[in-house]
């Protein structure tokens, strides 16, 4: 690993650490501390119809007292936005390897083409002879998207991952419910995501937890016990949270089946199968896609996402309204509302239908040869991964790793240092920390997710930090539970946030805030210059 | 393939240093009969030109350059070239939740700013850091009104925008929820407030209105709001079009607003993704759903923000969480946020006197043609109205079409009793020979006919 951590002729501020050496960032104040009266970033063209008196139209509805919203020139507000933009890690800067995330590549033609005047401006209530084009696009989504989950059917509709598993567990209870009795619970894995369970309380069933077996994955026994005439379904992301592929899963599907309940998938981690394996296939009945995970959606900073919900032809009839049909006679696409048994809206229009131009473009871009090769590439960087850190790092689960691998903090733990500050260390060495704690079922987890985009050359670098973390572990464990080193912030008083929260900026706060941390007094207003 | 960072030579290399025979035993793992052993039945790989062409052609077949009338919870504004610029830079564009503030200060900050203008503009405490939109939005918000009160009713009034009443039907039916509709009074659009008063009783966890509501009719929001505290309920205000707020008075008699922000910036794209985001006071802030960002101090005493009160959430929280939700609207309120900044505290204002302006005039224009006239004139509007016309609106529209310019909505698909009336709405986009153009369309039909 290159480091000149030792080399004392090179000041500490400017040493190399691996792939990274500190630079400058810019110091940028809130917006609101920025503003002056009088100053404008906009204009409006001159008014082509009679002014008119909003004190008279409007009376006592008129607003009297204007937001506390900045007044900034427009160089001003490129560089607020742009400094503030340098403060982030991302993708494009390097590897980013949030187990369960699947932060891939966001390639730039999906955002251009989202952006196209005749896509970007289209109102959603314009006829649907005026959209076929747009309509069009979202059929040969939905077309790529059943072969590819090897399903009959899909709604677009979904919002994000969440959303879908919302609108797949109504689609289970609204078919149980045809089938005259609605049932009472749905069964989760203790190595699920935290949405499952939400979900399911949500849809109004009640959540039954279901042990993990000694691989980590489903116990069979467990499960035949606990399936009943009141199992709705069971929610189950394969591969699991610790990036293992159930192999039982046909048996798995069979046990539910033979009781009546049905296999739901959480397809967080289908970037493990695109091209190699489909979920309909295996006995899945109904499953949600994460647009923003497997099909290159960009993350955003949290958002947009998009969750798609693929399903057999029975649970067809329920599906959200409206339903996308195409007219055998003329080829043209419409909306149908008539959906007697649908299980309702589950969102205002059609969804995030800027997202799902982004991920047609992907699947255009890739080709079926391009996802298969995809998936392939996610299942070895994360084997490659595996092999090379697991001398060091404790692998609970031998099980064979699909696209993440899960270690756990043991061996560290033993020297004080847990996964949350082997993840905070990571980020001196210039990546992104793995994803912390996470599953539950790993005491002390560290998953690790690096997708396809990662090179040879970054898969090294980060085996290399990983490493020599460890060795830091071993030699120097402070420096390891006090990191980052090299952020703009260090550590943040986590409990103070949350014990009063602030949560808004506001007028009457003194324009200097200084707070005395552990190590003295600090002007925290940024855009003054400490002498 | 382009996106994929090896050279074949790697690729053996690293399956060598696994261990492993080859890519595929890696997947043994999967039964072999669930392998697949074909293709997948997509189109083939394009080069980066073709995928260009193939969805310039689809936006031409959408055509394009037409003048539009239609607003509706989705509305078109004119959008700051900036706020593309500065989205797509990759540090936003691909970064994610910022569960590590010590590398992604740039997104918090830019949502704590996101968050005090939410709150500045509604009125209310504080606001969180974004939900889908303004549909599920609003029921979250009916959700979140029940765990403050511990009632399981609701009462909506019918001149919420359809579709969010389908969402809440959608969201409220597992959980045993039952909601009433609320009627609208004749002559001002607005909700009766005698029907919403006889509706709510001492079940009722909230009422939820929308202002401006779907007729483009603000509500009275100070005397819904004495009506649903009077029995202990809370008052939701839905707010679709958001830049009204430059203009109309913010519902601050509210405990709760649940908003589309869509207008702040964010490109129509056919429907989505917008940003809907909760607002609200302070005493209810445990029972919100979503992300928030808050302020706090480093280990040196310098300021920074992180992502708090997360015992909330389903991470921590699983079944008893406020709400399943995870992925929001990030970059979309990161858009909102550059909107904002660009127009400013004068900016909005005057952005929101001019769409008043627009559609006061487009509503005299249109309404002074034969066989036209304005419906729910007795109460104040902002930039929608409602047209009421004695030839059918399909006998209309196409002739609007031929001169490129895209009508009113039919209202009679949700009001049946509404027939032949039409929701105009004119932002400052829409020009006055657009309304001359329209103007003159509708007399022609009305002469003829």
């Amino acid at each position: 690993m290159t480091t000149d951590a030792t080399n004392p002729a090179i000041p500490n501020g400017q040493r190399t650490l691996g792939k990274v050496r500190p630079h400058q960032t810019q110091n940028e104040s809130l917006v609101f501390e920025k503003s002056s009266p009088g100053k404008r970033a906009y204009k409006l063209p001159p008014l082509d119809v009679p002014a008119v008196d909003p004190a008279v139209l409007l009376g006592s509805e008129h607003r009297k007292v204007a937001g506390l919203l900045p007044e900034l020139s427009e160089i001003e507000i490129i560089r607020h936005f742009t400094r503030l933009s340098t403060w982030n890690y991302a993708i494009d800067l390097g590897m980013y390897p949030l187990g369960s995330c699947t932060m891939k590549y966001n390639p730039r033609v999906n955002e251009f083409v989202s952006r196209i005047e005749g896509l970007a401006e289209a109102h959603p209530y314009r006829p649907d002879s005026l959209s076929q084009g747009v309509l069009e696009i979202i059929d040969l989504l939905q077309r790529c998207l059943i072969d590819i989950t090897g399903m009959d059917t899909i709604t677009l509709q979904p919002a994000a991952g969440a959303h879908g598993e919302f609108t797949g567990i109504l689609l289970v209870r609204a078919w149980h419910e045809s089938q005259g009795n609605p049932r009472r619970k749905i069964l989760i894995p203790d190595s699920a995501h935290g949405t499952n369970p939400a979900t399911a309380a949500i849809c109004g069933y009640q959540v039954e937890n279901l042990k993990s077996n000694a691989e980590g994955g489903i116990d069979l026994d467990a499960l035949t016990r606990q399936v009943d005439e009141e199992t709705a379904a069971l929610m189950l992301t394969n591969p699991s949270t610790i990036g293992v592929f159930e192999s039982q899963i046909h048996k798995i599907a069979d046990i539910l089946h033979a009781k009546g309940a049905l296999l739901y998938m959480d397809g967080a981690n289908m970037n493990a199968l695109v091209g190699k394996a489909r979920p309909g296939d295996f006995g899945v009945d109904v499953m949600h896609l994460n647009l923003h995970k497997t099909f290159s959606t960009p993350h955003g900073g949290g958002g947009p996402g998009s969750g798609p919900v693929a399903c057999k032809a029975f649970l067809e009839p329920f599906l959200p309204t409206p339903v996308l049909t195409r007219d055998k006679d003329s080829a043209k696409h419409h909306w149908n509302y008539d959906r007697p048994q649908s299980v309702g809206r589950v969102r205002a229009f059609y969804g995030n239908t800027g997202m799902f131009i982004r991920a047609l473009a992907y699947i255009l871009a890739n080709g079926p040869d391009g996802l298969r090769q995809t998936t392939e590439d996610a299942v070895l960087n994360a084997n490659y991964i595996r092999s090379k850190l697991e001398d060091l790092y404790d692998l609970p689960y031998k099980t064979a790793s699909m696209h993440e691998v899960v270690f756990s903090d043991k061996r560290q733990a033993a020297k004080g240092v847990k996964t949350g500050d082997i993840a905070k260390r990571l980020i001196d060495y210039g990546f992104h920390p793995y994803t912390v704690s996470f599953p539950l079922i790993v005491h002390g987890a560290l998953m690790i997710e690096p997708t396809e985009s990662e090179s040879l050359e970054e898969l090294d670098l980060f085996i290399a930090a990983m490493r020599s973390i460890a060795k830091e572990v071993e030699e120097t464990p402070e420096l390891v539970k006090t990191a980052p080193h090299s952020t703009r912030v260090s550590r943040l008083d986590e409990v103070q946030a949350a014990r009063k929260p602030i949560l808004r900026w506001k007028p009457e706060t003194p324009a200097m805030i200084v707070h005395a941390g552990p190590h003295g007094s600090h002007d925290a207003m940024e855009n003054l210059p400490t002498v | 393939m382009r996106y994929l960072p090896k050279s074949p030579a790697e690729r053996k290399q690293m399956l060598a240093e696994i261990g492993a025979r080859s890519i595929d035993s890696l997947f043994e793992v999967i039964p072999a009969e669930y392998r697949l052993d074909r293709d997948l039945d997509v189109p083939r790989q394009q080069a980066e030109s073709e995928i260009i062409d193939y969805f310039r052609a689809a936006a031409a077949k959408n055509s394009t350059g037409y003048a539009s009338f239609l607003g509706a919870g989705a509305y078109s504004h004119y959008r700051p070239v900036i706020i593309d610029t500065l989205v797509q830079r990759g540090e936003f564009l691909t970064s994610y939740t910022p569960y590590q503030p010590e590398i992604t200060q740039g997104t918090l900050q830019a949502i704590f700013e996101f968050q005090t203008m939410i709150a500045e503009l509604t009125g209310m405490d504080v606001a969180n850091a974004s939900m889908y939109d303004g549909s599920t939005g609003a029921a979250e918000a009916v959700m979140m009104a029940v765990r403050v009160t511990g009632r399981h009713k609701a009462v909506v009034a019918r001149t919420v925008h359809p579709e969010y009443r389908e969402v809440l039907a959608t969201y409220a039916k597992h959980q045993g929820l039952p909601s009433t509709l609320a009627g609208y009074d004749q002559e001002t659009g607005r909700v009766d407030l005698a029907a919403l008063d006889a509706q709510i009783t001492s079940e009722t966890a909230a009422v939820l209105v929308q202002s401006p509501n779907f007729f483009g009719v603000i509500e009275d929001i100070p005397a819904i709001a004495a009506i649903a505290h009077a029995k202990g309920a809370l008052l939701i205000v839905s707010i679709a079009e958001a830049v009204s707020l430059g203009v109309v008075r913010p519902p601050i008699e509210a405990d709760i607003v649940s908003m589309e922000a869509q207008s702040f910036g964010v490109a129509l794209s056919y429907g989505g993704p917008y940003c809907g985001v909760i607002a609200a006071k302070e005493k209810y802030l445990r029972q919100m759903p979503g992300r928030l960002v808050g302020q706090t101090f480093d280990s040196n005493g310098y300021r920074g923000f992180v992502l708090t009160l997360s015992t909330r959430e389903q991470h921590i929280r699983r079944e008893k969480a406020t709400s399943n939700i995870c992925t929001n609207q990030a970059l979309v309120a990161l858009m909102a946020t550059i909107f904002l900044t660009v127009y400013g505290k004068e900016g909005i204002r005057e952005l929101a006197e001019h769409n008043l302006a627009k559609a006061a005039f487009a509503a005299e224009a249109l309404a002074a043609q034969p066989g036209a006239k304005l419906l729910f004139t007795g109460a104040p509007r902002f930039h929608e109205f409602v047209l009421s016309t004695v030839e059918e609106p399909s006998q209309w529209s196409p002739r609007l079409l031929d001169e490129k310019i895209i009508g009113g909505l039919e209202l009679s698909r949700w009001y049946p009793e509404l027939e032949n009336a039409t929701l105009w709405c004119a932002t400052e986009l829409i020009t006055r020979a657009h309304i001359d153009t329209a103007a003159k369309v509708l007399a022609a039909g009305l002469v003829e006919a």
